[in-house]
């Protein structure tokens, strides 16, 4: 017989560190990162899809963390902004070539949309044949989904081009 | 906003899918993608007593193709579409259509199922499985029904599926011989919803004369239209038919409305603009399929 219920424990993998949470139902899993699991670094916007500032890995696909209840995740792997660097082993951080781009090309001012950005470039980054040409029309696609107020696209559309040129160069 | 609370169930099979529709009465709405569900109950515009989540039912999550079209399972997402091969060299319309759905990460999660059973106006595939002559089927308490596209939807919003229901399937029929399509919107941003959108079909006889013209439009009238444009420039060879006829034509027979994102008048020009530009691109792939032959 199908539960129906108000509230959950699910048990989820975040950022490669198996989590647990007891949440109502209708939690989204943006609030159920920043509420229940204590991940900040996840930002909400619009909270309704269109900005892309919410933006998270859900099984490697990036995907609207306010469109998705924090249930439907039971069981799933989901990355964050925290996520995309890694520990350096001397107490440090390495980040990611996406993070590093954004800080050498200046892509964020007020860095709100950031987080969203970050994951969204990194997964698109990560799926493609980083040898291959990086078109204008690729790049608008990756990045279009996202609003950014503040530096125009231009640096931003730069950093993403930087990246893909430094993670081809390390491949 | 938070959306309103409610129960929350997940069940394992279409039958007990159906069983906790039936349970939980008229409160309850079916989730798929959620990605036109989601903002709804964010924004209090809908809120439902209970949401029953088919993502665990097996079955629903595969593109079949045949010689005769494309069946689309519920839990198919539009980048599954987007990337199938096989159902585009069938119907081209899926890939063209589904390209304009809102931006990869909305794609990454929304199905094109649920697209057709939320019946938004502005989507996508609604007009597309209009302009195919598609249908979909319909799993019900007492068995599957197949709903024809005309019978399907009612109103903004609203199709005439009602009671415990869970649209398990939308079918494409092929795209028919020595036939072309495309498919065009305007948008403020790309991935927006479509101030205008046009799909087209156009059929030559063996001859390249235009045998048949037919269009429906995105985000212009209140359910999904299909429009018969042959009249403009039937009989033509398909080198000298008048495609700005075609999209006079269409102009006359929208009734488009104003909202805050384009005036009707505007939306019309739209249809003549897009209908001219699809119907020149459409009318190429006919002709080279017709040169195929």
């Amino acid at each position: 017989m199908t539960s129906v219920d108000t509230d959950r424990t699910i048990t989820l993998t975040v950022n490669g560190v198996p989590r647990e949470a007891t949440v109502p139902v209708r939690r989204l899993l943006s609030d159920a990162l920043r509420h229940d699991l204590g991940l900040t670094g996840t930002h909400v916007g619009c909270e309704h899809g269109v900005c892309g500032a919410c933006t998270v890995l859900v099984d490697g696909d990036p995907v609207r963390s306010c469109l998705l209840l924090a249930v439907q995740v039971d069981g799933h792997e989901v990355t964050t902004v925290e996520g995309l660097a890694h520990a350096d082993h001397q107490g440090g951080q390495i980040l990611h070539p996406v993070q590093e781009a954004f800080r050498e090309c200046h892509a964020l001012q007020c860095g709100f949309c950031t987080p969203g950005f970050l994951t969204t470039i990194a997964a698109g980054l990560d799926k493609r044949d980083n040898a291959a040409e990086l078109t204008e029309e690729e790049v608008d696609d990756m990045v279009g989904g996202n609003l950014c107020r503040c530096t125009g696209y231009a640096n931003i559309k730069k950093a993403v081009h930087h990246a893909n040129a430094t993670m081809r160069d390390r491949a | 906003m938070k959306p309103a609370p409610f129960r929350y169930a997940d069940p394992d099979t279409l039958e007990e899918a159906l069983a906790v529709l039936s349970d939980e009465g008229a409160g309850a709405k079916v989730l798929a993608g959620g990605q036109s569900l989601l903002p709804l109950l964010s924004m209090r515009l809908a809120a439902p007593s209970t949401l029953v989540d088919i993502n665990r039912v097996p079955g629903l999550d595969s593109v079949e193709v045949t010689g005769d079209g494309v069946t689309v399972g519920a839990l198919v997402r539009h980048n599954a579409l987007l990337g199938d091969d096989a159902a585009a060299r069938v119907q081209p319309l899926l890939a063209r259509a589904t390209a304009n759905v809102a931006h990869p990460a909305i794609r990454n999660r929304g199905t094109t199922v649920g697209s057709i059973a939320h019946a938004d106006p502005s989507g996508e595939m609604t007009s597309v499985l209009a302009l195919t002559d598609g249908s979909v089927t319909v799993a019900t308490p007492a068995g599957p029904q197949t709903v024809e596209w005309r019978d399907l939807f009612v109103g903004p919003l609203e199709t005439s599926i009602s009671g415990p229901a869970v649209v398990t399937s939308a079918f494409f029929p092929a795209l028919p011989a020595r036939s072309g399509t495309a498919f065009a919107e305007v948008a403020r941003r790309k991935g927006d919803y479509a101030v205008c959108g046009a799909g087209v079909v156009v059929t030559l006889d063996a001859d390249r004369r235009v045998e048949r013209v037919r269009a429906s439009y995105v985000s212009v009238g209140i359910t999904p239209e299909v429009l018969d444009l042959t009249e403009a420039v039937a009989g033509k060879p398909v080198d000298s038919a008048d495609w700005a006829a075609a999209g006079a034509l269409a102009r006359t027979m929208v009734d488009p409305d104003t909202d805050i994102h384009a005036s009707a008048d505007y939306r019309r020009l739209l249809v003549g603009v897009l209908t001219e530009r699809t119907l020149r691109d459409a009318a190429a792939e006919a002709t080279a399929r017709v040169t195929c032959e």
